[in-house]
């Protein structure tokens, strides 16, 4: 599924990693761990397409395109989840009915707040519409940058077990989380270890 | 997604051969043996262009002796303009092929660029007063070699304001160089019109007729004296460039110890 | 098609959002409008002058207005990560663009070509000139749109981005300048336009060519770098 080659990545003159290598296929989860500033963010953008100042391959050996949750929510405060959703679906070019949407909402306990201004919402609230998000649009792969910052002990839990029930289905995820998960992820990169 | 490992062998060999050619040290190396020659061509050139205009070239009938102006003033704007066109071209290559030594070539460009036109400027208005009794005339070249610093301003000060940002900084302004290259032309053609729209009469600084020979020679001596003067300097700030940029590297080290610095 | 659905999508959404937070759009609009203002109150109101100056100062307000809209094209979905979501979906991002180029236009280029009128009357030009007026801007409010999104992309992420997208684009804004006000001018004076027209009219084709192409560029240095 995927395959990196030798990745060289130095930021402000500091090397963050050098001639990292690793592949990862289906069903698969791939923890990167490191302390503040090890690269983490740079790796999972590096993998996701969105950081190219770096060397080395990176090779997708499909063509899907990963989905990625980052610091940034990518949801819009002016829009409601139901219309944020329907963007989000419009970007990855499928087609979703409504039933789909607000089960999707309804997976992240959000149902009944589909017609609120995100911008009402709560932090931890924004961060499941992000979730939403990548439920509903179903991608083999999966890119997570703390994906667990900011909900409550309840979204921890479902998020784990759609992580859990992804990787089931053969997806692949790759994750960056200071939070220690509940089950083994089949790799671990350390970062800054060397 | 973006992959890199697909290209074609022969691709590949050429992009190697193309990043060796733009390996900053072994510009440095080359540069360093062909400077010395480069400045003492420029020396000549401007030394021998300087004394036959000032010196040996008769007065105008009209303009007197401001006319040696001229051999300042046409070389400084001519090399304004091919000046930001080299910025864009090395700023083309930097996005393009993503070699650093081209965005050190834009980086280093643009200041020298934008002296030259502050020089073109500076002069033309000085010529301005007393061809036309003023210090600013809005003549078509004038004002297009102004458009031209607001361009160069733009290049820097976004360079400048992106600093720390690390490869986008020299991207953003190569991308900018090479949209205002294409406007250049559009800008200058604009220009043009306006200025005979406005004013028909007044008189312009270049398009004299027929200038006799010996006020022309000195002229074709300075042009390529100014040339060669923007690239010695383009190159020397590159070299420095190159050292401020690569200090962490094993050559530049051993560069730095071996001449005590 | 889905290059035409995304196309409408992206106006739809942007329009949206504009609509919930009028102030970005409603602000520049109101600067437009004083800055014309200003000047009858510093040169005086003899209806000479203002007929002559007229083409000139409102040119010049469109630009800086334009200028002033333009930087909340791509800053709130920059800061927001909506970019990135772009940036990774699976249309063209040139589509993207475009959508929120034409969204921009609708808000601020085509809102100042309707109130231009009103200037017109106010400066005292003759009905050939304001129907010149109206014209030339709507030609040319959708370039000055173009141009500025390359601005607007180059400058996303810096927090004194404003002035610097003005010190960007301004220079390219120069030859629209210049043809507007002339074509105005003609107009006012009873003579033919057409050679303008026809020259605006290739400008706007020419950055409907390429200026997108730039944004791409520019939106991508500043998401991936």
């Amino acid at each position: 599924m995927l395959q990196a080659e030798n990745l060289t990545c130095e930021r402000n003159r500091q090397v963050l990693f050098q001639e990292l290598s690793f592949t990862c296929g289906p069903g698969e989860t791939l923890a990167i761990n490191g302390a503040n500033g090890a690269g983490k963010t740079t790796l999972l953008r590096i993998l996701a397409g969105l950081y190219e100042d770096y060397e080395g391959d990176v090779d997708w050996q499909l063509e899907e395109y990963p989905m990625y949750v980052g610091h940034k929510s990518g949801v819009k405060d002016l829009l409601t989840p139901y219309e944020n959703l329907s963007w989000a679906a419009e970007l990855y070019n499928c087609d979703i009915t409504r039933e789909e949407l607000e089960e999707a909402l309804q997976a992240v306990a959000l149902r009944g707040n589909e017609d609120v201004n995100c911008g009402a919402l709560s932090q931890g609230q924004r961060k499941r519409v992000c979730l939403a998000r990548l439920f509903l649009l179903d991608n083999p792969v999966w890119i997570l940058d703390e994906p667990f910052s900011a909900i409550d002990t309840k979204g921890v839990e479902i998020l784990e077990a759609r992580m859990l029930q992804h990787i089931d289905a053969g997806g692949l995820v790759i994750m960056a989380s200071h939070q220690p998960v509940s089950f083994a992820c089949s790799q671990i990169i350390n970062l800054g270890s060397s | 997604m973006e992959t890199g490992g697909r290209e074609l062998p022969e691709v590949k060999t050429a992009a190697r051969w193309f990043h060796k050619l733009g390996s900053p040290k072994f510009f440095f190396e080359i540069s360093g043996r062909l400077l010395p020659w480069l400045w003492a061509l420029t020396a000549i050139l401007l030394a021998t262009g300087v004394v036959w205009a000032l010196g040996f070239v008769p007065e105008d009938y009209q303009q007197g002796h401001s006319v040696r102006i001229m051999y300042i003033h046409v070389p400084a704007a001519i090399l304004a303009q091919s000046g930001y066109v080299m910025m864009a071209a090395a700023g083309l290559v930097y996005l393009i092929w993503r070699i650093k030594l081209a965005d050190m070539a834009l980086q280093c460009a643009a200041p020298v660029g934008a002296t030259l036109t502050f020089l073109a400027l500076v002069t033309g208005s000085i010529w301005g007063k007393p061809t036309w009794g003023t210090w600013w005339e809005w003549d078509a070249r004038l004002t297009s070699t102004l458009v031209l610093l607001f361009l160069y301003t733009g290049v820097m000060a976004l360079r400048s304001a992106m600093e720390g940002r690390g490869a986008a900084a020299g991207r953003a302004a190569a991308l900018l160089a090479v949209v205002g290259v294409i406007n250049l032309p559009i800008i200058r053609y604009s220009v043009d019109w306006w200025h005979t729209l406005h004013q028909p009469s007044s008189f312009s600084l270049i398009s004299k007729p027929a200038m006799p020979m010996e006020m022309w020679l000195p002229l074709l001596v300075m042009v390529p004296g100014f040339y060669l003067f923007f690239c010695s300097t383009w190159i020397n700030r590159i070299r420095t460039e190159i050292l401020h940029r690569e200090y962490r590297t094993d050559w530049v080290r051993e560069l730095i110890r071996s001449n005590d610095v | 098609m889905s290059a035409i659905r995304i196309l409408l999508a992206t106006i739809h959404r942007d329009l949206l959002i504009h609509c919930r937070r009028p102030a970005d759009i409603l602000n520049p609009l109101m600067f437009f409008l004083m800055v014309v203002a200003l000047f009858p109150l510093g040169i005086g109101a003899a209806p000479a002058v203002l007929t002559e100056i007229a083409a000139g100062v409102i040119w010049v307000a469109v630009l800086l207005s334009t200028l002033l809209s333009i930087d909340v094209m791509f800053r709130g979905d920059f800061d927001d990560g909506s970019i990135e979501q772009i940036v990774l979906g699976r249309h063209p991002l040139i589509l993207v663009i475009f959508g929120k180029s034409i969204a921009q236009w609708l808000v601020s280029g085509l809102p100042m070509t309707i109130m231009s009128p009103v200037f017109g009357l106010m400066f005292h030009l003759n009905a050939g000139g304001i129907l010149a007026l109206v014209i030339a801007l709507l030609l040319a409010t959708p370039v000055m749109i173009l141009l500025g999104s390359i601005g607007a992309a180059l400058t996303l992420g810096l927090k004194n981005g404003g002035v610097l997208t003005a010190i960007v684009i301004l220079p390219l804004y120069i030859p629209l300048l210049i043809l507007g006000t002339s074509l105005v001018d003609n107009a006012i004076a009873g003579l033919e336009y057409t050679g303008q027209l026809l020259w605006l009219g290739a400008l706007l084709a020419i950055s409907t060519g390429f200026a997108p192409l730039a944004a791409v560029a520019g939106l991508k240095i500043a998401v991936k770098c």
